[in-house]
């Protein structure tokens, strides 16, 4: 333990002391973390291995309580910080900027052998997903449909896509009925949708987009009529209400090291291209730089 | 007449039917080894088959990359022997010192029985306890931060209950004779100890050892909760740098939703089935080495 002890106190002097090539510490959302490696990765080519930046990804909430609780620069964050979170950051002293870097879409969906379900509407989700639901066939969401089991698939409750959709569909974020099959990978709801005919289900859009062959994709409705999710709705805001910023959290003590400046800028230099090659979809030109103003009205400040 | 048929029942000697029983359990048992080997078998040809092909020295030689075709295991390969050496470092010490206390020494009160229970229990707590209470006391509390240290420390508790009780087992196998006979030539307790009942167990200790080890390096909930990290571009330099490990590495690539990243997970299963058959051949060569001196 004295051992343990005194080598832990190097290790401190060094971080302290590594300042500028010290390496930046990113933590949060899984859904972020493609993007942010990816741009993690261009920039140790870039700056040819002087700055040394890690990711990890213990989720949305798992990040904030690192952010702020001083461990982290940078936390990925698949929806905006919560009450809870800003507060603990305050009573922390942390200050942060928040900067969007991308859309991601919530694809609803179905199996492919399905061929009566085409589009529903958010009250007919939000009749299937509510807390305490009794809906258990499609006949129940619609009389006309069959009457056949309706057996649904989701993510569980420590991803943000299920605080995303039950805030928007339920309006209350974690608020859904909990009968139905869960898994953090969504893989596994790839797999379950795909292999069951009665199956409904939701999930990021870049798992849709890697399986299109296998699934069928449900259009919402939110009033306007039916809109299947793609890039271009996703980022015009059209497929409402399920497609979502995607956001960094930086640090504003952290912004002082010029290696976190520069890392946040080439993030907002490079996202455009890296974000659509991972499997997102970028914001419009003028989302970037509105997101740079905001920096640099941070760096001023 | 009924008489003499009571007597030949009695002795029935019923030879097929005891020869069938002992048949159908033979093949019983036999098919249950089969069940094992089989599932085993299955997964690995599953592996190797997805993965064989992207095994290539780029591959382990590479950091991770967006790129499923550029991404290698080289950083949670070496965080994984960091973690994996330390670990056993820590814990092999400490298992068989408290296996010697507990079985040489320990008087038998309620003290040592509240002991021996707890360690039983602790061998059946889900790793992510282990995870949440390496976060509070290492990384927090001793400050070591999100280290290849903390963790190993993390995992070193997690495996330490396993080890004592392997060690334990093989310390009470040592017959009692062999101890009396060293005690009747003079020899103290630690004498004892060291000189006999250590070298006859040390077979069992290092069979307990491989088993909890091969534990010690699959486990990924401890090591995410204490911040293990998912992309790291370099090797730990030293015991207080960050780190990821292969599972955590593999982890990430089958959750992501490119088919490529599947491929390269199955890849890095390789990869860790082979640090771990690597281990324990160590072991099983130290096993032989030991058994070979008696």
């Amino acid at each position: 333990m004295v051992i343990a002890a005194i080598l832990a106190g190097c290790g401190n002097t060094g971080d302290s002391a590594g300042g500028v090539a010290g390496p930046i510490g990113v933590d949060g959302s899984s859904t972020v973390f493609p993007i942010t490696e990816a741009v993690a990765e261009e920039f140790i080519a870039e700056t040819r291995g002087e700055v040394r930046v890690t990711v990890a990804l213990s989720g949305t909430g798992g990040g904030f309580r690192r952010f702020c609780g001083g461990e982290t620069d940078i936390s990925n964050a698949s929806r905006p910080i919560s009450q809870t979170e800003i507060d603990a950051c305050a009573s922390a002293g942390i200050g942060y900027v928040e900067l969007p870097v991308a859309y991601d879409g919530l694809a609803v969906l179905a199996n492919l052998g399905n061929d009566f379900v085409e589009c529903l509407t958010v009250d007919e989700l939000r009749q299937i997903w509510a807390p305490g639901s009794t809906v258990q066939s499609w006949s129940q969401v619609r009389p006309e449909w069959p009457d056949q089991p309706l057996r649904l698939y989701g993510p569980g409750t420590n991803s943000g896509t299920f605080d995303y959709f039950t805030e928007e569909i339920t309006g209350e974020a974690g608020a859904s009925r909990s009968d139905y099959t869960a898994s953090e990978d969504d893989n596994v709801l790839v797999q379950g949708v795909s292999g069951d005919g009665n199956a409904l289900g939701y999930f990021g859009f870049a798992y849709y987009a890697e399986n299109r062959d296998r699934l069928k994709l449900v259009a919402v409705d939110s009033g306007s009529g039916c809109v299947e999710p793609t890039p271009e709705t996703i980022e015009s805001g059209q497929y409402a209400p399920l497609s979502r910023p995607l956001m960094i959290y930086v640090k504003e003590s952290a912004l002082e090291s010029p290696a976190v400046q520069s890392f946040v800028q080439f993030y907002l230099d490079v996202a455009p291209q890296l974000v659509a090659e991972v499997g997102y979809v970028p914001l419009e030109a003028n989302g970037y730089d509105e997101a740079r103003a905001r920096l640099a009205q941070a760096l001023d400040g | 007449m009924s008489n003499v048929k009571a007597t030949v029942g009695r002795f029935e000697p019923r030879r097929t039917t005891r020869y069938t029983i002992g048949q159908v359990f033979r093949t019983i048992f036999l098919l249950a080894t089969c069940v094992g080997i089989a599932a085993l078998l299955v997964l690995l040809l599953d592996v190797l088959n997805e993965g064989a092909t992207h095994l290539s020295w780029d591959f382990i030689r590479s950091y991770p990359s967006r790129f499923a075709d550029r991404a290698g295991i080289w950083a949670a390969l070496i965080g994984s022997i960091w973690v994996l050496s330390l670990t056993a470092l820590f814990s092999f010490p400490l298992g068989i010192a408290t296996a010697i206390w507990l079985e040489e020494y320990a008087p038998n009160s309620w003290l040592t029985r509240t002991i021996q229970m707890n360690i039983a229990n602790l061998a059946a707590v889900p790793s992510i306890v282990y995870g949440i209470l390496g976060l509070a006391v290492f990384v927090r509390w001793l400050e070591m931060g999100r280290s290849v240290l903390a963790g190993s420390l993390t995992l070193t508790l997690l495996i330490l209950p396993v080890m004592i009780i392997a060690g334990q087992e093989a310390i009470r196998a040592v017959p009692t004779s062999i101890r009396l006979g060293s005690y009747a030539l003079g020899a103290t307790r630690w004498q004892t100890v060291r000189r006999q009942v250590l070298p006859m167990a040390m077979p069992g200790i290092l069979t307990g050892t491989i088993l909890a080890l091969s534990r010690a390096v699959g486990e990924t909930a401890p090591l995410i909760i204490i911040g293990a990290l998912a992309f790291v571009p370099f090797v730990p330099d030293g015991p207080l740098d960050s780190f990821t490990v292969l599972p955590i590495q593999i982890f990430n690539w089958i959750s992501r939703p490119q088919p490529e990243f599947h491929a390269i997970a199955a890849a890095g299963i390789l990869v860790l089935l082979a640090v771990l058959l690597t281990f324990n051949l160590i072991a099983v060569l130290l096993r032989n080495r030991y058994s070979k001196k008696l």
